[in-house]
């Protein structure tokens, strides 16, 4: 993939401003997103996932600091936009629906309960493409016919209240995905719906991407949707990222202790007899962040003054595959629990 | 064989709608003629997608739902109740013998109460515990059991993490001594690091304690972790129950078997082999007639529009289709398929 990402993401560090004092919710994260691939950001409640995701959008609240040299740069076919630095509301509505759509977790939410779907999908194409209403209603229903909405025409009238769940976030896909956007942010757009509403909704966006080629982060922190969404991970906790490298060489040969733990504590359908291993201890709150390693006060491998001192850097354990850790550091291929010969020369960073 | 704690019979709960002043008036079936038996000591899971009625059926055998008709008996060895007709005394004996546990831990502790007094409450309103002492020793013993830390019963539950107040919600439900849990999706609002933590938890619990559990949830994976036994719910019926292992081994009904193969598989190269069911689950006060699942059934025919089949034995031990221990099926055609 040597064409311009879509998206990256330098150094982005975010902290609101409360009354117990400046709270870290993201540090230093780094990513990037090409066309046509899929990442897949994991973390429990409280990882910073959707702040990253919505700070893409600036749709963070007013008492939002970015570190100064914090950056994201957005393509848009010509020009690298830097996202950080736009200030004027008509530079951030060229970016929110436009070049980045978003789909969130509770479809019913998404939708003013007053206004018809159709009206909702047609104001946003207005606003974003040079159509006009007759065309863009036209596309409208076009695109509900797409996502699989059955009597679409007779759909596009309807209130949201009329949909079904799994209907509603059809309806989702298909207004984020009208105005052709350059990147696609999905938070949790499954979380909410039912197993067998989740196949069919993960399905239809698995052919969407491939149709529109895309850019796509994709949040959940389900890591089975993961597995059978995205093409590269993204692993957090408490605002940094932990581990990131292609979907099948992470979930099998996870290198993190915490993507081990997390792994572990599955529950597998496979293998009944598995016992579940939990990670232990709780979630820090974002007031009392761990020195060193965020992830050390519930590692079980954690070592007595390194750990709890040391910022680990990421090491890359195979090509695009890097975790951050420093038993990683200190042997760069013992932790990975698969045959050496794989790993690279020279793979510390 | 044990025997059954919690006994139903046909168990229905309807609910009216408003309807039309003259004419029969439409209702809306939460659940439908529901046959199960939880054995005593087990740990007895339900599953269905939201709709199904599962939460209606732990809330009817916990008498918090208004039962339209059939009957439900609970029979501990000591005592024994109909749960569908008793009066003030014994629903108030009952409480002390069946308990909640809720999803949203959240939601479920009041704010204001230190958790102290939070699990005392329920020794309190029963009146468990003559004196203070009595009540503290009480709650600092089911604490610990629970695995909390004693010296934060004096906080107050904004203070605690998801895991540590669902096992507050544990401690709560469990201190006046109960058999009979329901668990209505205990673990769903937590994140899956601690999710393991509070299975193993009531796992142990239910040993310790001898416990039966209703074990009501949407997650399949987590059901056939912890069950020993799994009943799968659609549209207020019951499809299909059956010791765990049997169930997620050879599955018989074409909705158990799309429940399974629609579980997001963590093994990548495992893409889009899901055997989709197209549709969704069609409203509760609008069922199709025949079999409920015939509308997103793939092998559906013309009987099963028709007839709605009955929950029988697959065994050919039909002598003991009632036995907790049986896999039963309701479909017409699961020997075919």
């Amino acid at each position: 993939m040597s064409s311009t990402p879509v998206i990256k993401a330098e150094n982005l560090t975010i902290r609101f401003t409360t009354d117990e004092g400046l709270i870290t919710a993201v540090e230093n994260v780094n990513f990037e997103i090409s066309a046509g691939e899929v990442l897949g950001l994991v973390g429990e409640s409280g990882s910073g996932k959707s702040v990253t995701a919505k700070s893409l959008m600036l749709l963070n609240a007013d008492n939002t600091v970015y570190d100064p040299d914090s950056k994201i740069w957005l393509y848009d076919g010509e020009h690298q936009i830097d996202v950080l630095a736009l200030k004027k509301k008509n530079e951030h509505r060229q970016i929110r629906g436009g070049l980045i759509s978003m789909i969130f977790q509770e479809p019913m939410a998404s939708f003013a309960p007053a206004i018809t779907v159709g009206n909702q999908m047609v104001e946003q194409l207005m606003l974003h493409t040079d159509l006009n209403k007759k065309q863009a209603a036209n596309l409208s229903i076009e695109m509900l016919e797409r996502v699989g909405i059955a009597d679409a025409p007779q759909r596009f009238k309807q209130y949201a209240f009329e949909f079904s769940g799994g209907m509603r976030q059809r309806a989702m896909i298909a207004m984020a995905l009208s105005t052709k956007p350059r990147l696609l942010i999905a938070d949790e757009p499954t979380t909410a719906l039912d197993v067998t509403i989740q196949a069919q909704v993960l399905e239809l966006m698995q052919d969407l991407v491939k149709e529109f080629n895309m850019a796509i982060l994709f949040i959940t922190h389900d890591l089975g949707v993961i597995a059978q969404t995205a093409d590269r991970v993204a692993v957090m906790y408490l605002g940094k990222l932990l581990e990131t490298g292609p979907v099948r060489n992470v979930i099998r040969h996870p290198a993190h202790p915490y993507t081990q733990g997390l792994l572990r504590a599955l529950p597998k359908l496979d293998d009944l007899d598995a016992e579940l291993s939990p990670v232990p201890g709780d979630i820090p709150s974002p007031l009392e962040r761990p020195n060193g390693c965020v992830f050390h006060t519930r590692c079980e491998s954690a070592i007595a003054g390194r750990c709890d001192q040391i910022l680990p850097v990421f090491t890359q354990i195979e090509p695009a595959h890097e975790a951050a850790c420093l038993l990683l550091e200190d042997h760069p291929s013992a932790n990975t629990g698969h045959a050496t010969d794989e790993a690279p020369d020279g793979a510390t960073l | 064989m044990n025997k059954p704690l919690i006994t139903t019979n046909s168990l229905s709960v309807h609910y009216p709608l408003r309807g039309k002043l003259f004419g029969p008036k439409p209702v809306v079936k939460a659940i439908d003629a529901i046959d199960v038996s939880i054995e005593k000591g087990s740990f007895f899971g339900l599953v269905g997608e939201s709709g199904s009625g599962k939460t209606t059926l732990g809330r009817a055998l916990l008498k918090a739902a208004p039962v339209t008709s059939g009957t439900a008996t609970y029979n501990d060895g000591e005592v024994e109740y109909d749960l569908v007709n008793m009066d003030g005394d014994e629903l108030k004996e009952f409480r002390k013998r069946a308990q909640l546990i809720f999803q949203d831990p959240y939601a479920a502790l009041s704010p204001r109460m230190t958790v102290r007094d939070i699990i005392a409450e329920p020794l309190e309103v029963m009146g468990l515990t003559r004196t203070r002492d009595e009540t503290d020793e009480r709650v600092r013993e089911i604490a610990a059991k629970c695995r909390l830390n004693l010296e934060h019963l004096r906080r107050y539950p904004h203070a605690f993490s998801g895991g540590q107040r669902q096992r507050i919600s544990i401690a709560r439900a469990l201190v006046s001594n109960p058999n009979f849990i329901v668990a209505d999706e205990s673990v769903a609002a937590l994140d899956v690091s601690i999710q393991a933590d509070v299975l193993n938890l009531l796992r142990s619990l239910s040993t310790e304690l001898s416990l039966t559990f209703l074990f009501i949830s949407h997650d399949l994976s987590v059901v056939a972790h912890t069950c020993d036994h799994v009943a799968v719910m659609y549209l207020g019926r019951l499809v299909e129950t059956a010791p765990t292992r049997q169930l997620f081994d050879s599955p018989r009904h074409p909705y158990t078997r799309a429940l399974l193969s629609s579980i997001p598989s963590l093994d990548p190269d495992d893409r889009g082999n899901a055997q989709k069911l197209s549709g969704e689950i069609p409203s509760p006060t609008n069922p199709p007639p025949g079999c409920k699942f015939h509308t997103r059934c793939p092998h559906a025919q013309q009987r099963c529009r028709e007839e709605e089949p009955t929950l029988s034995a697959t065994g050919s031990d039909a002598t003991h289709a009632s036995s907790p221990g049986t896999h039963r099926v309701a479909c017409h055609f699961w020997k075919e398929l």
